[in-house]
């Protein structure tokens, strides 16, 4: 079975048509956490992990209306009840820190009231989470660092790996993910939690490993011979749809695999998967329609500097943008010279 | 070739051996989330930052020793007990099944102290003082929105302090009488108690013009100890807790709550001792102490006994003030305050009237292990049921099968047999990833399914690349083997860049990362080696086994 074998797809052609379409989905990113911001103060929707707060998570005997036991605890007043599950016998309480009250305190109150007007019910607390504000001040802030790192080292792994240029191709292709990502979470305010974020590098990571297949090819048929001297924007294009089937195949898998997780993976996990899925999908998008343009965006803007470095002597020898026939070409496939051979046909 | 392929095979046959081995031996440690557990992260508890740094990590340390001594006379399988940092302490204790037990055992500072009760009339003389501070710091203002009745006062601050109006003179001569009417009461006998309330309720009124904190006190019926009216409890801590008041209190006297609520006709009063402020013996000169139940009474109890030295002065104190009364005092709380009968040596117990004897064991447990160095405040508590652990077990491993199975079923349909030889490879990666994480001794947690199967995606990823590669240079028109040889070499660097740059995010969580994340990052790093290994290796020499039953021009099926 082949899928795509011999695919010419014109993928760079229909950049703009992708330009018009990344704008609009990260246009409503941006929208939405500002709107959040305005309405619940915060552009996202922070769990207890970062806030600090109390959760509790409740199982019932037989099922239960959740209306019956937001009335229970408080009625208006009653900290966000969220059910779980497809049973409706969980529910996870939600009690954000209130100033000068003890986490713990605002815990047992929960404990003590559900106990209280159900006592006839068997109710079990299945979980509970307590995390005190300067944790979760400090988690705030290693999340945020944590991202910032995985962006910045990427970028050197791939300066060094490949040529500058395609570094900031990539980083700009996650930056837009981990955007589109971040925006979908703040729309549908979807409570970050820990594993959040953990999904959301994992994103990173991902969306990273796609934009490397294809670039990968790129770098491979640049080097080979005449690469240099064919245009560029056929060159990407060809080595896009050189690498469609195994794009297609590895991104339809790994979905296969996290709808799994989805559907059978459990409530705790759910919000996890769902953001790698769009993860994943964002970041095959993007491998194609945005890294790859803006590969050729950079050299059509920034290429004449390159050129000028290159004849300087300046420390990035390789970068490309430079013609062919100026280039060390030797030295450069004397260092390839395996993968180039090999790509002869 | 085939000489080369013998010694592949038993190379993954070794490998696989000892992934097995680690699997069987150490077998798979279940995070907190999937078996059940609490996971708690502790401080040092110092509010007004008055500890130094050197003081704070010294406590630190010195309270990491008593929890380890703590949590093992607690009987926890396998606890993890780290220090993160200069001032914080991770507690993880998996599948407890009383969390408030163990996190009473874990926070109780356990800090023993016996002090002499002293005598209404060593304290009364300094109240009037103690009053006057009160009023001139907080301002008659938050005295009445804390519910007390007092006037607004026509004289300054200054007035107060310095006896010039004539207000005070009037207030502490009401607040003597009120103090005398509560004495003849106490006299007199204890069935007069509620006369003696009676009295000092109507003095009430008048005695909380300016006698804010006289006002919430009542004598009892032992000397030395004030009854405080349990909806008072609040405002007299709110007092005391006053900076200037803990300046004015005597100096040799402390004020100390006693642990547990007395109900007397028909009212739940707290005890406020007063009490020496240096404690004879504290609970450094514990030798041991066991849990046991009183003979007489059958309450809860706990027996101890003092080092010799301490046997030594407590029975030199005890001698000298027999009928005097012998506050024992833990965490700043007296829980009990018995008479002097006679002499007491190094033995002697504590009663714990109100407690079960479950609660007089774990008090025991504490003072054996020592006392913190300083108490300790619960910054993170996570705690997950068990029942909700083996669900997440059973439905991670549910969607493990099916993802897994899906994967299978693609590979074989898409890619045939070389599909079938993928497959095995992931058998082979599957065991190495199990074998890894035992081997490191990781903990699987929720987020780390979620990683294992995300990395058998990827590990997937690398085989796709590689028989993309051996289907294009086939279509070149290769020849078999020099197709699966360059296929393999070409996907090389997009499977080292792919899986280094995932390596690279998967190192960040774990050093970013807390808890789950970090065992998300671990499984997942494993994974990635694995991938990496499998992809390179094991696939590559089962295509050669596949290969070496063909002859060379045979086709393959890819």
């Amino acid at each position: 079975m082949r899928l795509f074998g011999n695919a010419r797809y014109r993928f760079i052609e229909a950049r703009r048509k992708a330009y018009v379409f990344s704008a609009v989905v990260l246009v409503i990113a941006l929208v939405s956490m500002v709107a959040n911001i305005v309405l619940i103060g915060s552009w996202q929707n922070y769990g207890v992990d970062f806030t600090g707060g109390s959760l509790v998570q409740v199982r019932f005997e037989e099922a239960m209306d959740a209306a019956e036991l937001r009335s229970a605890l408080g009625g208006a007043q009653a900290p966000p009840i969220t059910s779980i599950g497809s049973e409706g016998n969980e529910f996870v309480i939600r009690a954000p820190l209130a100033e000068d009250r003890e986490v713990e305190a605002v815990a047992l109150e929960i404990r003590g009231q559900i106990q209280g007007a159900f006592p006839n019910s068997d109710i079990e607390v299945v979980r509970t989470e307590l995390v005190g504000p300067k944790i979760g001040a400090e988690l705030q802030q290693k999340a945020a660092l944590a991202i910032l790192f995985s962006f910045a080292l990427t970028l050197v792994y791939l300066a060094i790996r490949f040529e500058f240029r395609f570094g900031v191709a990539a980083v700009i292709a996650t930056v837009h993910d981990s955007l589109i990502t971040l925006g979908f979470l703040a729309l549908f305010r979807v409570e970050i939690a820990l594993p959040t974020v953990a999904a959301i590098l994992t994103i990173i990571g991902y969306s990273l490993n796609d934009t490397i297949v294809v670039f990968d090819r790129v770098r491979e048929n640049l080097n080979a011979k005449g690469g240099r001297r064919e245009d560029p924007v056929a060159l990407v294009n060809r080595s896009i749809n050189e690498t469609l089937p195994r794009t297609v195949l590895t991104s339809g898998t790994t979905l296969g695999v996290l709808m799994a997780l989805l559907i059978f993976g459990g409530a705790v996990i759910r919000d996890f998967t769902t953001v790698l899925i769009l993860g994943v999908l964002v970041g095959t998008y993007s491998s194609i329609f945005v890294a790859s343009p803006a590969l050729l965006e950079i050299q059509r803007r920034w290429g004449t500097k390159d050129l000028v470095e290159a004849q300087r002597g300046g420390p990035r020898g390789p970068v490309s943008g430079t013609p062919p026939s100026r280039r060390p070409r030797k030295k450069k496939r004397g260092r390839k010279g395996r993968r180039v051979a090999g790509a002869r046909a | 070739m085939l000489k080369s392929l013998r010694g592949r095979i038993i190379f993954i046959a070794v490998i696989l051996g000892i992934c097995g081995y680690y699997i069987y031996a150490n077998g798979l440690k279940l995070g907190l989330d999937l078996q059940g557990g609490m996971h708690l992260v502790v401080e040092i508890d110092d509010p007004d930052g008055t500890l130094t740094d050197e003081a704070r990590a010294d406590a630190i340390d010195r309270a990491e020793t008593v929890l380890r001594t703590r949590i093992d006379e607690l009987g926890v399988e396998e606890p993890l007990i780290q220090k993160v940092g200069s001032d914080r302490i991770i507690v993880e204790l998996a599948g407890i099944s009383d969390e408030n037990q163990a996190k009473d055992v874990i926070r109780r500072a356990a800090f023993l102290e016996f002090k002499l009760v002293r005598s209404w009339v060593d304290f009364a003389p300094d109240l009037p003082r103690i009053d006057r501070v009160i009023v001139a710091t907080l301002g008659a203002d938050s005295l009445s929105s804390l519910g007390r009745d007092v006037q607004a006062p026509t004289s300054s601050i200054e007035e107060l302090l310095f006896g010039a109006a004539s207000e005070e003179g009037d207030s502490a001569a009401a607040e003597e009488g009120g103090a005398e009417a509560g004495e003849d009461a106490a006299v007199d006998a204890e069935g007069e108690q509620a006369a003696q309330d009676d009295a000092s309720e109507a003095e009430e009124d008048d005695a909380a013009v300016l006698s804010p904190f006289t006002a919430l006190l009542n004598q009892g019926s032992e000397d030395g100890v004030y009854l405080v009216a349990e909806e008072d409890v609040e405002a007299a801590e709110l007092f005391l807790s006053i900076p200037e008041v803990q300046r004015a209190m005597p100096r040799d006297i402390s004020l100390q709550w006693g642990m547990d609520p007395v109900g007397l006709t028909g009212r739940i009063y707290r005890q406020l001792y007063v009490l020496n402020e240096d404690a004879f013996i504290t609970g450094q000169m514990l030798e041991n102490a066991v849990s046991a139940r009183d003979q007489q009474f059958n309450t809860p109890q706990v027996q101890f006994e003092l080092s010799r030295r301490g046997g030594r002065r407590f029975a030199e104190v005890t001698g000298q003030n027999v009928g005097e009364f012998l506050a024992i005092v833990l965490d700043g709380e007296v829980v009990s305050a018995p008479v002097i009968r006679d002499r007491i040596g190094a033995r002697g117990q504590i009663e714990l009237g109100g407690s079960t004897l479950q609660e007089a064991s774990d008090l025991a447990l504490v003072l054996r292990a020592g006392a913190l160095p300083a108490p300790l405040r619960i910054m993170e508590e996570r705690t997950v049921g068990p029942s909700l652990g083996q669900d997440s077990v059973d439905q991670g491993r549910i969607a493990g099968m099916i993802g897994l199975v899906l994967v299978v079923l693609i590979m074989c349909t898409y890619y045939r047999v070389a599909g079938v030889l993928s497959v095995f490879a992931l058998g082979v990666y599957v065991v190495l990833v199990l074998g890894g994480l035992a081997m490191f001794g990781a903990t699987l947690t929720v987020p780390g399914i979620a990683g294992l199967i995300l990395s058998v995606g990827m590990a997937v990823d690398a085989n796709v690349l590689i028989f993309e590669r051996i289907r294009e240079e086939l279509d070149a028109g290769r020849a078999v083997r020099t197709a699966v040889e360059d296929g393999f070499g070409n996907a090389l660097s997009a499977i080292v860049d792919a899986n280094l740059t995932t390596l690279i995010t998967a190192l960040i969580l774990f050093q970013f990362g807390t808890g789950p994340v970090r065992g998300f990052a671990v499984t997942l790093s494993i994974g990635i080696l694995a991938s990496f290994f499998t992809a390179l290796y094991v696939t590559r020499s089962f295509f050669f086994m596949y290969l070496s039953r063909k002859r060379a021009t045979d086709p393959i099926s890819i």
